[in-house]
């Protein structure tokens, strides 16, 4: 459904991806995993074009496009048929809850009110939020404002949903909430590719894994085989800090 | 206070007062207006990083803000005319005061839009709108919101600024009062009485901005 090869990306003299290649099938749930600094949420921005990328070949849906020539036309095509959550939820501060969903079917889809409404409400009731849909985002939690925002993104059907370390600003207690929603979303077959810290995530809930380090994919595996039988020494040392982590 | 002071000043209040309604306030009215346009859209081509606007716009904040508001209405008024550029008194100070107060009021502007996140951008780029819808739905509303108090001072400034044009014969409330007190030589009184006239025209103001912020405050913001 998707694939990148050898995706480049230098700020100044940092080269933060040296050629990397990822391939996302349909329903796959991939989680990037990798320490900070190694270039994985780069890769997801550059993946939508938030960041331009200097280099690499993306194919969506059967289209080539090249990241240094893409237009301003084939972005916004691409765009419209993905969905971004971001680590600091990036919820527009002078929408509701609902009109913050409601805003990419009304004014980019042109989509009539009442139907945007009611997807928007849908949206919101998957989320578990229904009952927050006329509140503003700084009347609502961290973990709130990060579910509108998975309501945002799955309102406008996207084909992928690209997660940039969604659980990463959030206070520990309202991790669980965000990261039960996004289980519900792989459960029902979303693709979704996710840049995160949360192991138990990608053990559990991912069926691929990817590991990032200086900008490069060291391992990129199925799951369980990540877990179980790394083949790389880095990873499996950096599996293990982790379990560490999770012991203290 | 005599007697024959306070008739004065009875009898003049209305001959102030009614100026200050027919020229001073449309001059506020009608130049901030102007001025707003002219802000906005000097914040935004800086915004926007539009090569060429960009560095007009630094020109024209650089030229009106190093210049004094008096000399501008002379330039206009009394120099433009000789290279045949002829413009009655009110036309002449509405051009004068919306150039000058867009410029102060366009950096006001850019750093209101500079201070939304520039995630809300991104998230409306995901959602699939284009920068223009951003602007306009997401961006802008923000900015008018964080700009208020700032543009509101620039208000209340620019009323008690247009006093200046009576340097260019607009017959407006300060001129009217000069004129009377040129007869009577009565001079505190009307000027105080005067005074007062344009504090109450800023308190009118001031009263009005805490009613838009306590509006504005009801759309999302804290």
């Amino acid at each position: 459904m998707l694939e990148v090869k050898n995706i480049k990306k230098s700020f100044g003299d940092l080269q933060v991806l040296k050629g990397v290649d990822v391939r996302v099938e349909k329903g796959d749930v991939v989680a990037v995993l990798g320490p900070s600094g190694s270039g994985k949420t780069t890769l997801l921005r550059c993946m939508n074009f938030l960041e331009k990328a200097d280099e690499g070949i993306l194919n969506f849906d059967g289209e080539e496009y090249d990241f240094r020539t893409i237009g301003r036309k084939d972005i916004a095509k691409i765009r419209k048929k993905t969905a971004f959550v971001f680590q600091n939820y990036n919820l527009f501060r002078n929408k509701t809850a609902l009109e913050n969903v409601t805003e990419g079917l009304i004014v980019a889809r042109k989509m009539p009110k009442a139907k945007a409404k009611e997807i928007a409400m849908a949206a919101l009731e998957k989320v578990g939020l229904s009952d927050r849909s006329s509140h503003y985002p700084h009347e609502l939690s961290g973990g709130q404002q990060q579910r509108v925002a998975i309501a945002r993104a799955i309102a406008t059907n996207p084909e992928i949903i690209y997660f940039d370390e969604p659980t990463s600003a959030l206070d520990p207690e309202l991790i669980g909430e965000v990261l039960s929603v996004m289980r519900q979303l792989a459960n029902e077959g979303m693709t979704m590719m996710v840049v995160t810290h949360e192991i138990n995530f990608a053990k559990n809930v991912s069926s691929r894994v990817i590991f990032m380090e200086d900008g490069e994919i060291l391992e990129n595996a199925p799951s369980k085989e990540f877990f179980e039988n790394p083949k790389e020494e880095r990873t499996k040392a950096f599996i293990k800090s982790i379990a560490e982590q999770h012991t203290i | 206070m005599s007697e024959k002071v306070l008739n004065l000043l009875m009898d003049s209040f209305t001959k102030i007062l009614i100026p200050g309604i027919k020229v001073t306030i449309p001059l506020t009215v009608i130049s901030f207006s102007l001025a707003m346009v002219i802000a906005v859209l000097t914040a935004m081509v800086q915004y926007a990083n539009i090569q060429g606007l960009k560095q007009l716009a630094r020109f024209y904040i650089w030229i009106i803000r190093g210049t004094p508001v008096l000399v501008q209405l002379y330039i206009v008024f009394y120099g433009l005319p000789s290279v045949g550029i002829m413009l009655d008194p009110f036309p002449a100070a509405v051009a004068v005061f919306s150039i000058n107060e867009g410029a102060y009021c366009a950096e006001t502007m850019r750093a209101a839009i500079e201070s939304v996140p520039v995630g809300q951008l991104e998230a409306g780029y995901c959602v699939g709108m284009s920068w223009w819808q951003i602007m306009r739905r997401i961006v802008l509303p923000q900015a008018f919101r964080t700009a208020f108090p700032p543009l509101s001072n620039s208000a209340i400034a620019l009323v008690k600024d247009t006093s200046l044009a009576a340097n260019i014969t607009v017959a407006e409330m300060f001129m009217t009062t000069q004129r009377i007190a040129a007869r009577t030589y009565e001079f505190l009184p009307l000027y105080c009485e005067v005074a007062l006239i344009y504090l109450i025209f800023s308190t009118v103001l001031t009263k009005l901005q805490r009613a838009g912020e306590k509006r504005l405050n009801a759309h999302g913001f804290n």
